[in-house]
């Protein structure tokens, strides 16, 4: 049965490294040996190696988070307490707190939010449901794409001459607001219009077929099943405009700030810029308090991810199309 | 739409301004930036070059870092597994840039000072470090997006010939998706040429060309922080330089993102 491809022979031969035919030139011998080599222990070993090189990357990566987390938690965390949230920055790092920026970060969010949601969904539903495929609409398509892509500190740029010099809102929470939403927008209508795209077109052309219009359609049958969706991208959206720092830097949000903003044109601070303004100091006392201020951050964002991932899980569970 | 006229008209308006005193063959002629004290020398390369230095020290350690746990995430990762390093990839990626900019600070430069005693406080070595972290879970999971967009029969006709699963990965999996990765590395280098917050807590704000990368050097986005945080005067020449340094850096990101872009469109239409 052994020798039923009549192999037997060279079988062993082949996977020693080189085909043995006799009575074959010594130079034919090395051609045959040149273009069949085959190298098991070589490719097992690879293989390993691979598979540890790869292992070692993922691991790295979550070393450095558990590091990151692990060394801020180690600073900080004796500074966070209830009179660290409920105190005005000071010259004395013990006694420094956060509370105009954890107002600041609020009330900007807010504000960013109630700008940027309208438009941002406005425009994902008009570009999803409404508008032909013409060519403007895939020059805007790339358009979007591109701003996603700016840098934040153009946008900065950007917010400082329109909103503070142009519109004259001066270095105010408004103005950082408008700067912000800029920021968001793109990120919003893609999100927005992914959540459109994966409502099937069948729920579109039944509410057609009972005779409703576009908008009715959109109103009342894609909108509402779409809604978890876009809510995920809002947050998320926002999140990223609580911890971005470089625009309202730009737009001159202050670093220190005895009292809490009461209107849209007050002078403002947010959290990621204290923490910048303590980071920046030479003296170790206000690196813990920066420390803390992450802390305060971090929980924060994470608290805002979570209700994120929350919506996203309930949507997955809800809809079975 | 409307938001990238407006920047390109703001910008463009400066900038023209801008050039207006100072002659564009110095701006890309000299080499040395100086705008702050008389003599005044506007020469751009000094911060490109710092720019340059964090870009690429970023690179090495955010793109074969990506690669990596996307690799692992896609051909290894049990699912379990898998479902609990993607959130945790999430939070690094949810991170405030300001929050690295106080690792690399308080962390990442004093674990350098002890290695190689001769590293200065600020230093373009830290904020690369940070700043590759930084992008990598970015590059990990638009890697993972691109692998796993390669359909299973073609990994399977590699399997079926015998070929192990380093060789499937390396040599049909990953060329099939290679222009997906290697839009991800270049929207990874575009990101990391545009951070702002962690390069100009780490690296200082001494504008100089140089290839050390234990000494303090500027960057284009910390050259801007720098004048918008001082009392600038509006008007001034100062003022007027960092619109200048945000054409550049708004061109230099459009154009790697553009070519991201048309590459992810080209592998989009392989397989459908």
């Amino acid at each position: 049965m052994s020798n039923t491809h009549g192999m037997t022979p060279t079988n062993s031969a082949i996977f020693g490294g080189s085909l043995r035919i006799p009575g074959e030139k010594a130079a034919a011998k090395t051609v045959v040996r040149a273009t069949w080599k085959p190298r098991h222990r070589w490719r097992a070993f690879s293989s390993k190696l691979f598979f540890f090189t790869s292992l070692m990357a993922t691991l790295l990566a979550v070393a450095a988070l558990i590091y990151l987390l692990q060394s801020v938690a180690e600073q900080g965390l004796g500074r966070v307490s209830w009179s660290f949230i409920t105190s005005f920055p000071s010259r004395f790092p013990a006694k420094a707190g956060v509370k105009a920026a954890l107002w600041g970060s609020a009330y900007l969010t807010v504000l960013t939010a109630a700008i940027a949601v309208p438009i941002g969904v406005g425009a994902a539903i008009y570009l999803e449901e409404f508008a032909a495929d013409s060519k403007l609409r895939r020059f805007i398509d790339i358009n979007i794409a591109n701003l996603a892509g700016v840098p934040s500190i153009v946008y900065g740029m950007l917010g400082l001459m329109l909103f503070v010099r142009i519109c004259n809102f001066g270095r105010s929470l408004l103005a950082g607001a408008a700067t912000m939403s800029l920021l968001i927008l793109p990120i919003i209508i893609v999100a927005s219009r992914e959540a459109l795209k994966t409502i099937p077109t069948g729920i579109r052309h039944a509410a057609f077929g009972l005779g409703a219009t576009r908008w009715q359609t959109v109103r009342a049958h894609v909108l509402p099943s779409a809604l978890p969706g876009i809510l995920t991208g809002v947050i998320l959206s926002l999140s990223r405009a609580v911890g971005e720092t470089a625009p309202l830097l730009m737009i001159g949000a202050l670093s220190y700030m005895a009292f809490v903003p009461e209107t849209p044109m007050d002078a403002f601070t947010v959290l990621p810029i204290q923490i910048f303004n303590w980071t920046a100091r030479p003296q170790d006392e206000f690196h813990v308090t920066a420390a803390a201020g992450i802390i305060v951050l971090l929980a924060l964002l994470l608290t805002v991810n979570a209700l994120a991932i929350f919506l996203r899980m309930r949507y997955q569970r809800k809809a079975q199309w | 739409m409307i938001v990238t006229i407006g920047i390109i008209a703001v910008l463009l308006s400066e900038t023209i301004e801008f050039f207006r005193t100072v002659s564009i063959r110095e701006f890309f002629g000299s080499a040395t930036w100086a705008p702050m004290f008389e003599p005044r020398q506007f020469g751009i390369w000094p911060l490109v070059g710092g720019t340059f230095l964090i870009t690429a020290g970023a690179g090495l350690i955010g793109i074969p870092g990506g690669l990596g746990v996307g690799l692992f995430l896609n051909e290894f990762a049990a699912p379990g597994v898998r479902a609990c390093i993607k959130p945790l990839l999430e939070i690094l990626a949810g991170i405030p840039t300001v929050v690295y900019g106080y690792f690399a600070l308080t962390v990442v430069t004093p674990t350098l000072q002890r290695m190689l005693p001769d590293t200065e406080v600020f230093n373009a070595a830290s904020a690369a470090i940070v700043v590759g972290i930084m992008v990598l879970p970015m590059v990990a999971s638009l890697c993972d997006d691109a692998l796993r967009a390669v359909p299973r029969s073609v990994k399977e006709a590699g399997y079926a010939l015998g070929a192990t699963k380093c060789e499937v990965s390396l040599q049909v999996t990953v060329p099939a998706a290679l222009s997906g990765i290697i839009a991800s590395f270049i929207l990874a280098i575009s990101r990391a040429f545009g951070e702002t917050m962690a390069v100009t807590l780490a690296a200082g704000s001494t504008p100089r060309l140089t290839l050390n990368p234990l000494q303090s050097i500027q960057t284009l986005t910390s050259y801007i922080v720098q004048v918008s945080t001082g009392d600038t005067p509006q008007g001034s020449i100062e003022y007027k330089s960092i619109f200048a340094v945000g054409m550049l850096l708004l061109v230099v990101t459009l154009l790697f993102n553009m070519l991201a872009y048309s590459l992810v469109k080209r592998f989009r239409s392989v397989y459908e």
